[in-house]
């Protein structure tokens, strides 16, 4: 097996992408059309008229999670540092099961729209929501910065479209699925992109396992016959543990706290069929990061680290490398355009839960008090749709050339410690108050923000600094445990008979759902 | 309010505590796993098969462990909790 030389036609306009590029956007702009004539109230535009069945979801919520990132980051990060990048494959997913214990069912059937309907369910409506909107918008809007930086360079160097125009291009698409469409339409793409993802995905294992007699360890082998044992084992990446344990805990709780996911829960006719949703979905998420094993190593070997870097130094080209070496041109089209879907999917997914927040949470319940109709609120989500969508577009084309890769880990952080904590401890606990509630969603925000700001990524990588305060790169260490004890001990402190008053109704509505009133 | 609050609240009792060991499961696992990384490097480089490490199939185990722990909470909720569930309504409809 010769290293084939590293002349790739990345970057060059590509027939096959086009074709495959084109077929997606007219095939999910269809669906929003289709889609576009049921979107008649807040139920179907927010929650796709709760008709979305489990498998289906489940596939939706794979769609909506797994991001450019894992894809083709995982992906580079094993072909050039080995077992180190397999770290991140295990830790994206062990959040799953968390929200399947804790979160789904009772989110699904206690709330409408978004998860401060949940928090807000037997405290007082407008501080709960403010602070609730406060910690959504935190973490799409790192996300989204995350996703678009990200997308920007992807299709830069993928199609040879300059960063601005590229960026344009993922705005304006986007701003079509979720105005139009709404949930219904975005749930169809994050479909669509979960069955390319996981065909191409698979696709490109099994021709990289074909070289090796379907054997696994026979490439973990020839990984470790050139590049050396040390490969396969742990090696630089986790320098010091409390860093590594701090990132645990903000993937494994923080998934729990994310508002595209969460909101997905609300598509599905039951709580059953939440249940079942997410046991589709860690499957295929599942499956997904252990077919990285194959896809990173299989790029060391075939490709190898040195090219890999050569064509960009991230290393986010490893996958599409790996498709051009394996099935020429026309496979590396197909994989550019499955990167570009995936994109767009997770774009789609957070922009319309920021706008749940925005609209839903913070104008019509908090500016309207509940009292605005369904031509109102329609009106006002799409406002905020269209506001978030030139807003991402804007936060892409500002942070243009920074590293922000830390952003999705922080959006984690603040998703863990904002949210994560508000969830569940009013699903769980009956003394739970208005300001403990409050003081845990602000807190979390602010601590979590504040603690980046003086941690080693922005004061040492970005700022230049000698030195940071705060030892560590995610601070879900400290502020997920802060975040339960300020909700705790201020609930303590100040307890709130009308919340107490409403636990059983609130346990009632969580496991017979709202039938059961 | 509800009539039968004390079976209702003893079916919620028992999907808290189930939730709170499957959680407590998967913690164990994900930061087991973290801490032989971190503190386990020669342990995990030693090979079961050549080509395969203990580190390489024990992350693979991670993954296909959080799935089965799905599995187990979605059997136990298919066969018992919404069995429960459904008397406890019929009851109330009687």
């Amino acid at each position: 097996m010769s290293q084939e030389p590293a002349s790739t036609a990345i970057g060059q306009p590509n027939a096959v992408a086009m074709i495959f590029f084109f077929g997606f956007i007219s095939v999910t702009l269809g669906i929003t059309w289709w889609a576009a004539r049921r979107t008649r109230t807040t139920e179907q535009f927010y929650a796709a008229g709760r008709t979305i069945s489990a498998g289906q979801n489940g596939f939706a919520l794979a769609g909506d999670y797994m991001s450019a990132a894992s894809f083709l980051g995982i992906a580079g990060l094993v072909s050039t540092t080995g077992f180190d990048g397999l770290i991140y494959s295990t830790g994206w997913l062990v959040g799953w099961p968390v929200v399947l214990f804790l979160i789904a069912e009772p989110l699904r059937n206690l709330g409408r729209y978004t998860f401060a309907d949940v928090v807000a369910t037997r405290l007082r409506q407008t501080p709960v929501r403010i602070a609730a909107a406060v910690g959504t918008l935190a973490t799409v809007t790192l996300y989204l910065i995350a996703q678009m930086v990200g997308a920007g360079g992807l299709i830069r160097l993928m199609f040879g479209l300059s960063y601005e125009r590229a960026l344009l291009l993922v705005g304006i698409v986007m701003i079509g699925y979720v105005l139009f469409g709404g949930m219904i339409a975005t749930t169809w793409v994050q479909i669509v992109k979960a069955v390319l993802l996981m065909t191409g995905a698979l696709l490109l294992a099994g021709m990289v396992l074909l070289r090796f007699g379907m054997n696994p360890a026979a490439l973990f082998a020839a990984a470790a016959a050139r590049y050396g044992e040390g490969v396969l084992a742990p090696g630089k990446l986790v320098s010091n543990p409390f860093d590594a344990f701090s990132l645990g805990m903000a993937l494994m709780f923080g998934t729990a706290g994310l508002p595209h996911i969460l909101m997905r829960f609300y598509t599905v006719p039951d709580a059953r069929a939440a249940r079942t949703s997410v046991f589709v979905a860690t499957g295929l998420i599942g499956l997904f990061y252990l077919l990285t094993f194959i896809l990173g190593f299989g790029a060391m070997v075939l490709v190898g680290p040195e090219a890999i870097r050569a064509v960009d130094q991230g290393g986010n080209m490893a996958a599409p490398l790996l498709a051009e070496l394996l099935g020429g041109t026309a496979f590396l089209g197909f994989i550019a355009a499955v990167a570009f879907a995936t994109i767009l999917a997770v774009v789609a997914g957070l922009t319309l839960s920021g706008a749940a927040a925005l609209s839903h949470d913070l104008w019509v319940s908090v500016v309207r008090k509940g009292r605005a109709d369904v031509r109102e609120q329609l009106l006002v989500a799409r406002i905020a749709t269209l506001t978030l969508g030139v807003v991402a577009v804007a936060l892409g084309i500002t942070f243009k050339g920074q590293n922000v890769a830390y952003m999705v880990s922080l959006a984690f952080a603040i998703a863990a410690s904002a949210n994560f904590p508000a969830l569940v401890l009013s699903i769980f606990w009956r003394g739970y108050t208005t300001a403990g509630a409050v003081t845990s969603m602000v807190a979390g925000t602010l601590v979590t923000l504040g603690l980046i700001y003086l941690s080693p990524t922005i004061q040492v990588e970005i700022l230049g600094r000698e030195h940071a305060w705060f030892p560590l790169r995610n601070p879900a260490l400290v502020t997920i445990p802060l975040s339960f004890l300020a909700g705790i001990v201020v609930s303590l402190l100040w307890p709130e008979a009308r919340a107490v008053e409403g636990y059983p109704r609130v346990q009632r509505q969580m496991h017979l759902g709202s039938a059961g009133d | 309010m509800s009539l039968h609050p004390t079976r209702l609240e003893a079916l919620a009792a028992a999907r808290w505590r189930i939730a709170l060991r499957l959680t407590g499961a998967m913690v164990l696992l994900y930061f087991g796993f973290i801490s032989l990384v971190a503190f386990g490097r020669p342990l995990l480089a030693t090979l079961v098969v050549p080509g395969l490490t203990l580190g390489i199939l024990l992350g693979a185990l991670v993954i296909v462990a959080s799935w089965l722990l799905t599995w187990v909470y979605v059997r136990w909720a298919n066969a018992h909790y919404d069995r429960q569930l459904e008397a406890i309504g019929a009851e109330e409809s009687r």
